[in-house]
């Protein structure tokens, strides 16, 4: 057990855990921050994504030990319905999830890749989300509101 | 609690009702309605009336503010149901969209409904939930009438406000009338439980012609929520002093505990063993501590023998094996032995479908907490009425003491590994004392879920010397669709149940092509064999989303395309040349003219060089909904990849509730429909299932989106509604497979169409 300070969403918190235990048990049992989900372990399916300073970074395989003073920025900490990223309004606009259980893997790797790129042609923009999984099939949505937040962020 | 009670608009008023020492508005067949109204608010200090399916409190109930809260014994899955059914019990009481609040899948607040099965959550459960509108839209209007002296016709109902037709002013609010209060009022139950029950009172449902709220594309209010963070999921769910556990499953299936060492995991704080007969499984106080004893854990398993074929044989093992059951579909017509006997010309073909996986989005989770004697279930399963029942089996207590809870999950698609997270945690609950969450991990969600079956597929069409299609013989063997049953409602269902010795029953269920064509000569069958394993298989099969339907329709339709281009005939004449349903013929044209579909046998013969594209249509009925789409894909001969570019899709469920939802719940249909074809085949070698993971068990990824899927709704507001979670998934595999035809002149017959099966088809 090691006592660590992580910065979550713009607030410094402690707790005392394995360094080995991955960042999201940190997040969601330590810090009941229930928004980064569960999904595989093995970083093959994006549902447990966050930022870490600014990147989009697995936390289901990034042990918590590794984070140091990087910022950890959750879906919670994305944006607000006051106040949205524009990915995650137009997931609202577009009506993209049906079990919504992968959309911390969508929002958070588009969020990441549309802050770091203006006018994405879409072959781009497969490509930054290649890899990330949704059952539901909902794949034609996802791309809908993907462009329509590149539209918002000029 | 979670808290997504507080947060989520759809749940957040699952509070406004408060339950005891309410008043009850009695309005009861066996009383005369003068006669309640005469005793008035005698009534008024009971409690509220059982929650049994033939009560309208059931259903419906009129909170203090007016608002409305509908209990719903089936659930949305993701697809947008609770706002369909809120559009349904809004519009039949004259309410605001907005005044209706859905609840579903509690078992203390709804009654058995059926839970998320078959498409029926409009067919038949919005059925239920407009007639209970209905009549309490009567009932609220005949105490209007006493209130002011009027007769119930000369009243009629505007947002929730029961008035005169020719005064306005002469007006009592449904608040007013019974806000806060219960329906006491008796419906004509038809005593069935589940997706069957019915439940109608004396009042008839409006005129379509009259809808203001039904057929309006209204949005959903829960993705919001999902979007900004601010709603629970099922594995979210925390109860004070809560422990994890974490299922052990054997390498080899079949193999159970001779000798587990509890001494491996002494020093993980809190890590406790729970061990009867084949049921193993460890909890700790915290979820990484959990985890780690899980892996740390020595057990010695007996000396199963490894019970699988080797996967090549899979094909060979259905067409040898014995048949349990065959059954005929309908009715047969005509002599169809007799027909081949005589035929000019047969053509035949064989289609083969592998075992595929829910492979849910996330490995199922539950908590179950006892308290008290009370069980209290949280679980993402579509039926949470039925799981209430398993685990009051599978702990030996009355279902009446067990509480089940549905809270969204990470999807389902039919009988996934949701019900049986719920069994492990109730039976690790009641060893350990404490709530226990059980996460199973993403090896056993894919690797241990039920598995849509595997199956073979034999059609074969007799020709006369004039090229007419004078028989038709459709056969489906494989494994049974119901080898567990679709919810886990039993211990010989569940892997708890089945591990912890429960008698085992295999039932049999298959199906056979749902369309009109009309031959003169025709007979669909299904025949089931035994499973591979009979005990806690990861092979054993039940319902995956349209169970046996995509398999079926596979084979049937690219069938269909075979005998078409035997005649050298275009598909879509060759089809409207027999199919007789006016409605089919509707979906099959809408579809063609939507896509230009030119005129033409297939295959295509104007294309050279590596990258090839083609057109294929199928269609399908499924419980009275139909679909027909026309597939168009590319086709990389060099490497064997597909794409499938674009889908025109015509849909008819009758009348539409919601347009919007109805599209996006399409969409969702036809991409997991390419997935299906394209990638999912579950793998296994002898001693298990080796598909196990994302990379093993590859789905469709977002760079193979189709560029465009045209949806064309055809709307029959006259009409009661049909099912469309499923319908648009079934006629996909073959669509694709008759376009892979067109543009290379090869018939693929075996799922999934994956990179390597096509190119080693096309050299």
């Amino acid at each position: 057990m090691a006592r660590m300070t992580l910065d979550v969403n713009g607030k410094a918190q402690t707790i005392d855990a394995d360094p080995d235990m991955p960042l999201l048990y940190a997040l969601r049992n330590e810090l009941s921050l229930n928004n980064p989900h569960f999904g595989c372990g093995l970083a093959q399916c994006g549902a447990c994504t966050v930022h870490v300073d600014g990147q989009a970074v697995r936390s289901c395989v990034t042990p918590v030990s590794a984070v140091g003073s990087g910022k950890v920025v959750t879906l919670a900490g994305l944006g607000t319905p006051e106040k949205p990223h524009p990915i995650q309004k137009a997931y609202v606009e577009e009506q993209v999830p049906q079990c919504g259980y992968c959309i911390n893997g969508w929002i958070m790797t588009a969020a990441a890749f549309l802050n770091q790129t203006k006018k994405p042609t879409d072959a781009q923009i497969k490509e930054a989300l290649t890899g990330l999984k949704c059952r539901c099939g909902t794949h034609m949505g996802i791309l809908r509101a993907v462009k329509r937040a590149a539209a918002m962020m000029g | 609690m979670t808290k997504m009670d507080n947060v989520t608009h759809f749940v957040s008023r699952r509070s406004l009702l408060k339950a005891g020492g309410a008043l009850v508005v009695s309005i009861g067949t066996p009383v005369a309605f003068d006669t309640v109204l005469g005793i008035g608010e005698a009534f008024a200090q009971g409690a509220k009336p059982p929650l049994t399916p033939d009560q309208l409190s059931s259903y419906i109930a009129v909170n203090a503010d007016g608002t409305v809260s509908a209990f719903f014994g089936k659930m949305d899955m993701g697809q947008g149901l609770f706002v369909a059914i809120a559009q349904m019990v809004a519009e039949e009481l004259d309410v605001p969209f907005k005044a209706v609040t859905v609840i579903m899948g509690d078992t203390a607040t709804s009654v058995n409904q059926g839970g998320a099965s078959g498409s029926t959550g409009i067919q038949m459960g919005g059925k239920q939930m407009r007639m209970a509108a209905a009549e309490a839209r009567r009932v609220l209007v005949e105490m209007a009438a006493a209130k002011l002296a009027l007769s119930a016709d000369a009243l009629t109902v505007t947002d929730g406000v029961v008035h005169a037709k020719d005064d306005a002013s002469k007006k009592a609010s449904y608040a007013e009338l019974i806000g806060g209060r219960y329906f006491n009022v008796q419906l004509d139950w038809n005593k069935e439980y589940g997706n069957l029950l019915y439940a109608p009172g004396k009042a008839k449902p409006k005129d379509a012609k009259d809808y203001k709220i039904v057929g309006k594309p209204i949005a959903r209010e829960d993705i919001a929520p999902k979007v900004y963070a601010q709603e629970d999921f099922c594995t979210d769910v925390r109860r004070p002093g809560m422990v994890h556990g974490r299922m052990i499953r054997p390498a080899v299936a079949g193999a159970v505990p001779v000798k587990v060492d509890e001494s491996s995991i002494k020093d993980i704080p809190g890590a406790r063993v729970v061990w009867e007969k084949g049921f193993l499984g460890v909890v700790a106080d915290k979820e990484w501590d959990a985890i780690k004893a899980a892996q740390a854990l020595k057990v010695e398993w007996s000396d199963a023998k490894p019970p699988f074929p080797d996967q090549a044989a899979l094909y060979d093992h259905i067409r040898s094996a014995a048949v349990r059951k065959r059954e005929i579909g309908g009715k047969e017509a005509g002599n169809v032995d007799d027909a081949f006997k005589t035929a000019a010309r047969v053509v035949e073909a064989e289609y083969e479908w592998p075992f595929q996986s829910h492979a849910c989005m996330g490995p199922a989770c539950a908590v179950v907490e006892i308290k008290d004697g009370n069980v209290t279930c949280w679980t993402g399963s579509q039926k949470p009425h039925f799981v209430r029942n398993g685990i009051a089996l599978t702990l030996g207590v009355p279902a009446e003491k067990v509480r089940s809870i549905w809270v969204v999950g990470p999807g389902s698609y039919g009988r996934s590994d949701a019900d049986d997270a719920a069994m492990d945690a109730a039976v690790l609950a009641n060893a350990v004392g404490k709530p226990v969450r059980v996460q199973y991990t993403r090896e056993q969600a894919t690797g241990w879920d039920p598995k849509g079956p595997a199956s073979i597929h034999r059609a074969r069409a007799a020709i006369d010397a004039s090229g007419n299609v004078v028989g038709y013989e459709f056969t489906s063997k494989g494994f049974s669709r119901i080898d567990v049953n679709t919810n886990g409602g039993a211990p010989k269902d569940t892997l708890a149940g089945q591990l912890r010795g429960t008698e085992l029953k295999s039932a049999d269920g298959f199906g056979v092509p749902a369309e009109s064509y009309e031959f003169t000569n025709k007979r669909l069958a299904w025949e089931t064999i035994p499973p591979l394993l009979d005990r806690s298989s990861p092979l054993r099969s039940a319902h995956l989303r349209d169970p046996v339907g995509p398999q079926i329709h596979f084979a049937s339709e690219s069938f269909m395309d075979e005998v078409a281009a035997a005649l050298n005939l275009d598909p879509i004449e060759f089809r409207l040349r027999h199919v007789k349903d006016a409605r089919d013929v509707a979906v099959i044209k809408a579809a063609a003219e939507k896509a230009g579909w030119q005129s033409r046998p297939s295959p295509r013969k104007d294309q050279t060089g590596n990258k090839v594209s083609g057109r294929g249509i199928a269609y399908a009925q499924r419980n009275g909904t139909r679909s027909a789409i026309v597939a168009e894909v590319e086709i990389d001969r060099a490497s064997g990849k597909i794409w499938a570019r674009k889908f025109t899709i015509a849909h008819d469920c009758g009348q539409i509730i919601n347009p919007d939802g109805l599209k996006h719940t399409i969409e969702g249909n036809i991409v997991q429909g390419v997935s299906r074809t394209l990638w999912e085949e579950v793998k296994f070698d002898g001693k298990n299932v080796t598909s196990i993971d994302w990379m093993t068990y590859p789905i469709l990824d977002i760079t193979e989106t189709p560029e465009a899927i045209e949806v064309v709704l055809i709307n029959h507001p006259e009409l009661p509604p049909t099912g469309a979670g499923e319908p648009s998934i079934r006629p996909v595999a073959a669509a694709i497979a008759n376009a892979i035809f067109d543009a290379t002149g090869v018939r693929i017959r075996r799922v999934p169409f994956s990179p390597d099966r096509v190119k080693q088809a096309l050299s």
